[in-house]
């Protein structure tokens, strides 16, 4: 679906992304995990065209992002952030339906479309008519994960969609996530810096550092077979923030 | 959106009001300075006109002698009551006081001149009666000798080179402590002892009524200020009979005479036009029509006036604030330019910014309006720019990998993000608006400044507030009404997040 390559990006001379040839193969839920810091939410940036690569090429389906197809890709795109991103003056109901009516979908095609995902997302529709400040974070992810998918996108980026969620809710909405994932079958590029979330859902994981992929495989590959030191400090770290974690 | 067609609404009734405010610029315009006198003789100019049928309108208390002056060449009015001592030292420096040579002068900037009224009202200085007595001063020369007396002069007075600084050179007095003030406030600060001396004109009304000596001037050194009426010469083709029916005042009016009329406005608060009326039929024996109007009528005029320098400006500014805002948002080099040209503007103080007007726009509504226009840009654009700028990256992100065109992503996403501080904006403007306005009496816009004006000129207390209190009443309006109008139409939402 998506290719990277040979693509750097540096911020005022410090590489972000350097040098990465990458490709998402589509049907897959593919998960960049790292430390903070490592490039992959510039991957993302990349992707949606919000950053410009210093070097090599990205493209989508075999097209090079420029800036006159970007607006027809983009669209093709489902993209959830941290806090959902929700625009504070629409209710949910019509940040869900924003792009469609803009779109000019007629409205009985975007009523059927919002039911199959209240039913999809299993959201109450009366959170719909609430605006994003009356709704709790879980709600809030959801909604945005509606509105993300609401033109049935041929791919879903997801950066940190979880990150601001609290540990309850979090478990919740994650295993809501992987069965809605599950169901759809679709392309999913997932950004997070949680191992345990990123094994949950990744049919392939990419761990990145300082803007290089350093291991590309299954989670089982990842754990059985690192490819570098770093992926074993990386686990080994990630490990006991898990059981530092869990101490009251 | 309804808010939106409201809008269009109010400013379209303002711009078809102000062109029907301009088109109606047909008869005869006469002028008078803010001092009663002229308002007076403007007065009787008027009613004269009027008299031989030529419609004639009287645009009075237009400001300071360079206001009238640039009117008359410019021709926003046609003729205005003048002193052959301003036109000598002011407005033709270098020319003979002598009648004739002045009178070529004049002609050749296209402006005539009658003969001198009859009366000189000439600068003096003047004190309180018993304090010049216990000083034991009768001229200006023994000024000298008391440096330590406080000076309060007329800012006009003040600046004229035969002013003050001619006073002070040709006297050599070496008082420091000289203070601006204005004219019809001076007689109050001098007899309150807030100062010790002041300017007067030689037929001002309260000489004798707030006990004042005018000192001698013992070295001749003010000229002689013969009120003449100057006038437009192409009016000698377009209304002659005007021309002719002014020239019936020449040699007419006495000092006495001057000073009596001067005190039956000021002091008895007749109306200028009953006691320009009463004048003409007491001395010429013209029987004329003084328009009257009460307090209310004046005040529904007024009300209407001021309501329309404030909604065709403000929705002026709205108009061209918020995307000047948007573009200085969008293009951050352009951007700082903006903000800096619109913060520059405000550093202008509004006096001088509505005196500015006059040469590019001649006097009345639309210099006014477009001086208070400029003054409402800075609040709006730049609370639309911050309103813009503080929008969270990451919704701004979102709107764009959304796939919304950047109209798209203005319009539905980050105008109505920024509407709370654009909101806050135009409310500041509003108030600042209104309030403002109030000096476009000054140029002759009328509004609620005008009472104020015209209350400061005859001390009369109940006349300033019949123009302050409404202006601070409607800017409380306008306020609670923006107030009003923002609750109705910004979305629960952004007034959730207002509150927490």
């Amino acid at each position: 679906m998506f290719r990277l390559d040979c693509v750097t990006k540096s911020y005022s001379g410090k590489p972000a992304i350097d040098g990465i040839t990458l490709d998402i193969r589509p049907g897959e839920t593919t998960v960049l995990i790292g430390p903070s810091g490592c490039g992959k939410t510039t991957i993302f940036g990349l992707m949606t065209g919000l950053l410009k690569p210093d070097s090599g090429t990205v493209s989508f389906e075999d097209t090079i992002l420029d800036a006159n197809n970007i607006y027809s890709i983009r669209r093709r795109l489902g993209y959830v952030i941290q806090d959902g991103g929700l625009f504070l003056h629409l209710t949910g109901r019509e940040n869900v339906r924003l792009m469609a009516k803009y779109l000019k979908w007629p409205a009985a095609r975007i009523n059927e479309r919002i039911a199959d995902l209240i039913t999809l997302t299993r959201l109450s529709p009366e959170m719909l008519e609430r605006y994003p400040i009356e709704m709790s974070g879980g709600q809030r992810q959801r909604v945005s994960l509606m509105r993300a998918l609401m033109l049935d996108p041929d791919v879903l980026l997801l950066d940190e969609p979880l990150g601001a969620l609290d540990p309850m809710v979090r478990a919740e909405v994650q295993d809501e996530l992987a069965a809605i994932f599950q169901r759809l079958r679709k392309t999913v590029v997932l950004v997070t810096h949680d191992l345990n979330e990123a094994a949950l859902f990744a049919d392939r994981l990419l761990l990145m550092r300082n803007g290089r992929i350093i291991q590309d495989g299954s989670t089982a590959d990842l754990f059985e077979r690192p490819t570098d030191p770093f992926v074993t400090q990386f686990i080994g770290a990630q490990q006991k923030r898990a059981l530092i974690g869990a101490i009251p | 959106m309804g808010s939106n067609h409201l809008l269009i609404r109010i400013m379209f009734l303002g711009i078809v009001l102000l062109t029907f405010n301009a088109r109606a610029a047909e008869p005869v315009q006469v002028g008078s300075k803010a001092f009663t006198e002229s308002v007076i003789l403007g007065e009787m100019a008027t009613q004269l006109g009027n008299d031989v049928g030529v419609r004639t309108v009287h645009r009075s208390q237009l400001g300071g002698t360079r206001i009238l002056w640039n009117a008359l060449l410019s021709g926003q009015i046609d003729a205005y009551p003048e002193y052959t001592g301003t036109i000598v030292q002011e407005l033709l420096p270098g020319t003979s006081p002598e009648l004739d040579g002045l009178q070529k002068e004049l002609a050749s900037q296209g402006v005539g001149m009658t003969r001198p009224l009859g009366f000189n009202d000439t600068y003096a200085l003047g004190m309180l009666e018993k304090s010049a007595d216990g000083l034991k001063i009768r001229t200006i020369s023994d000024l000298a000798t008391h440096p330590e007396l406080r000076f309060g002069f007329s800012n006009e007075f003040l600046e004229r080179k035969d002013g003050w600084p001619a006073v002070r050179n040709t006297y050599r007095l070496p008082q420091e402590n000289v203070t601006g003030l204005d004219h019809d406030l001076a007689y109050r600060a001098i007899s309150t002892g807030k100062t010790d001396l002041i300017d007067l004109y030689s037929t001002d009304a309260e000489i004798s009524f707030y006990h004042l000596r005018v000192l001698e001037d013992d070295r001749a050194l003010f000229p002689k200020y013969d009120a003449v009426y100057l006038y437009r010469l192409d009016l000698e083709k377009r209304a002659p009979s005007f021309v002719r029916s002014l020239r019936r005042l020449e040699g007419q009016v006495t000092a006495a005479q001057m000073i009596q009329m001067n005190a039956a406005s000021k002091l008895e608060k007749r109306s200028e036009s009953s006691v320009a009326a009463a004048f003409l039929r007491d001395t010429l024996q013209i029987q004329t029509t003084p328009h009257e109007t009460t307090r209310f009528s004046m005040f529904l005029l007024r009300s209407k006036e001021h309501l329309i320098l404030v909604a065709t400006s403000l929705s002026l500014s709205i108009l061209f604030a918020v995307p000047l805002g948007v573009l200085a948002y969008g293009w951050p080099g352009l951007g700082q330019g903006i903000l800096a040209l619109v913060a520059a503007i405000n550093t202008i103080p509004s006096l001088a910014l509505l005196v500015f007007m006059i040469p590019l726009f001649g006097i009345g509504t639309l210099p006014a309006v477009i001086a208070l226009f400029l003054y409402g840009l800075l609040p709006i654009v730049r609370n639309t720019h911050a309103g813009l700028a503080g929008i969270s990256p990451a919704l701004k992100e979102s709107a764009i990998v959304l796939g919304l065109s950047p109209m798209a992503r203005l319009l539905k996403i980050e105008l109505p993000l920024a509407a709370p501080s654009i909101a806050a904006g135009i409310k500041t403007a509003a108030v600042i608006n209104v309030g403002t306005a109030t000096l476009g009496a000054l140029i002759g816009a009328g509004g609620y400044g005008q009472p104020i004006l015209t209350g400061i000129r005859l001390a009369d207390t109940s006349l300033i507030l019949l123009g302050a209190v409404p202006a601070a009443a409607l800017a409380l309006l306008v306020q609670s009404g923006f107030g009003a109008l923002e609750r109705l139409t910004l979305p629960r939402g952004l007034r959730l997040k207002a509150r927490s």
